[in-house]
């Protein structure tokens, strides 16, 4: 059994099989992205180590999900760069996981959880490798410490929206991903779906990990997030959740006429 | 019952049956890829979009076999990008665009054809004629269904996450954009190589109805495709055996048979959909 838990410096680190001199730190200088020349979000600077939450937060239209399909690599940046552990980003694509909103899944797709879990092996495997047994044991892992190993065989639309989150987390634990992406992840979850979905991204940032996410409950932010960047089109304010949702902050972000 | 059999023992009717299979079994397997992308109507719109493609291409060249296919495949694609191209540079939305411009072509193709006085030719499009495919038809079916089913299995891994979750897929280093085009590209392919068989306005059922009844029955992905492939196969060679009997037309007693096993799957397993 390979331990993926040893400590690095000053905090605890998930190695994932990854070693990583250096430290585990994302380093966002100067970025900018948008929609062909279009700037949807630009000028941010922020420096953040695994083991940490951070939420984008801003109103509609302040680049969020740009910055977040940015950090992605999905849009290419129009300006600065995104570095993790003094490297492009982009050149390492198994570091990241991304979660999609629930919304944009089929959840008619004939797929079992298990299968889902499974996609988080191909960043590993590639096209055909096949999988052996240390990636069973992987998937296998992932789906019990989320606690959705009793439901390995359902068909994903079978599940509650919580239970497809798991999933879909399960799927980023397969990866051995250490950054999270997640888009509005607790868009659409009632009351307790949303604190043990909290619950289990702050347990999973606390192992080591970097947990990013959009996020648009201003006031649940303080309780999911360790940090906040606050958004609107140009960073606002950056540092932890609490500090940055103050109301000078908010009402910069938010002045009344923005408000929808 | 005599007559059957002596019919059987013919080369012509042993060659339908194998074609019937064959065409049955890889448009079923394909039919996974057009319900997974959720885009039937537009898949069935292009298979009459076709029509014009075929005219023209009469018109040129005359009845050869590979300008017919070629001009299929361009008309489709004209007709595909060029809806695309029109609901984006005015404020038509897509399926309205796909609908004039697919009628519009459809009846192009359709005057074109009779003034040629095909009318024979233009039922065998419409409505499919497996009897009349020659051997050349045949050979570029079988060839576009084996390329179909190897390229689909060979890559079924990041195919399939591709059709879930794109932007997963994008982030996990899959070329996503090229996949959805290769996707479209191969069952446009694959319509136009099984025209013949099932005709415009019927070829949509036998990409659509298998892996559609399939996903009713199944929670497994690879079992889409596989399962697909057997209800199309077995359900064509069915409506073989049924049509020479009862005098039915064998393309729309394809499509029929594999309706009923549609329904027949609904009733037993409806549970499995919403």
């Amino acid at each position: 059994m390979v331990d993926h838990h040893h400590t690095h410096d000053d905090h605890i680190c998930w190695g994932g099989g990854h070693r990583h001199p250096g430290g585990h730190t994302l380093y966002l200088q100067d970025v900018s992205a948008g929609y062909g020349k279009q700037k949807a979000v630009e000028g941010v600077n922020l420096t953040i180590t695994c083991g940490h939450s951070l939420a984008l937060i801003g109103p509609n239209g302040a680049g969020k999900s740009t910055l977040l399909n940015a950090l992605a690599g999905l849009r290419p940046l129009l300006s600065g760069s995104i570095l993790w552990n003094g490297q492009p980003l982009h050149t390492m694509r198994r570091e990241i996981a991304f979660l999609p909103q629930r919304s944009e899944v089929d959840h008619q797709f004939p797929i079992t959880v298990r299968e889902l879990v499974e996609m988080g092996r191909y960043p590993s495997l590639g096209v055909w490798g096949s999988m052996r047994p240390h990636d069973r044991e992987i998937v296998q892992k992932a789906l019990d410490s989320l606690e959705i190993a009793h439901l390995a065989a359902r068909q994903v639309g079978e599940l509650s929206g919580g239970q497809q989150q798991r999933a879909f987390l399960a799927r980023a634990m397969a990866q051995e991903a250490h950054i999270l992406l997640l888009d509005e992840p607790f868009s659409g979850l009632d009351v307790p779906g949303t604190e043990s979905l909290g619950a289990l991204l702050r347990s999973l940032a606390e192992e080591g990990r970097l947990v990013i996410a959009s996020h648009h409950d201003l006031a649940s932010a303080p309780r999911l997030f360790s940090h906040t960047l606050l958004l609107r089109r140009r960073p606002v304010a950056f540092g932890p959740t609490a500090q940055v949702l103050s109301p000078q902050n908010l009402q910069t972000a938010f002045p009344p006429t923005a408000q929808a | 019952m005599n007559d059957f059999l002596q019919f059987l023992a013919e080369p012509l009717a042993q060659r339908s049956l194998w074609a019937c299979a064959f065409i049955g079994f890889t448009n079923g397997f394909v039919s996974a890829l057009v319900v997974l992308r959720r885009s039937a109507l537009q898949i069935g719109t292009l298979s009459c979009a076709l029509l014009p493609g075929i005219a023209l291409a009469v018109l040129l060249f005359g009845l050869m076999q590979m300008s017919i296919l070629l001009g299929a495949v361009l008309a489709g694609l004209m007709v595909g990008l060029g809806s695309l191209f029109v609901s984006r540079t005015s404020r038509t939305e897509h399926d309205t665009a796909l609908s004039v411009l697919h009628t519009t072509a459809f009846a192009t193709g359709y005057i074109i054809l009779i003034k040629l006085g095909l009318q024979q030719k233009v039922d065998d499009w419409l409505f499919g004629n497996i009897m009349s495919m020659t051997d050349a038809d045949l050979w570029v079916a079988y060839a576009t269904g084996a390329l179909a089913m190897l390229g689909i299995t060979a890559l079924f891994r990041p195919l399939v996450i591709t059709l879930f979750d794109a932007r997963a897929a994008a982030t996990m280093g899959i070329p996503v954009r090229a996949f959805h085009y290769g996707i479209f590209a191969l069952i446009i392919l694959v319509l136009v190589s099984s025209l013949q068989a099932v005709g415009a306005f019927l070829t949509l059922g036998l990409l659509v109805a298998p892996a559609a009844t399939m996903k009713m029955l199944t929670n497994r992905t690879p079992w889409l495709f596989w399962g697909g492939g057997l209800i199309g196969g077995l359900g064509s060679i069915l409506a073989f055996f049924l049509s020479y009997p009862l005098g039915w037309h064998l393309g729309a007693t394809i499509i029929m048979v594999l309706g009923v096993i549609f329904l027949t799957a609904y009733l037993f397993a409806a549970r499995k959909g919403t």
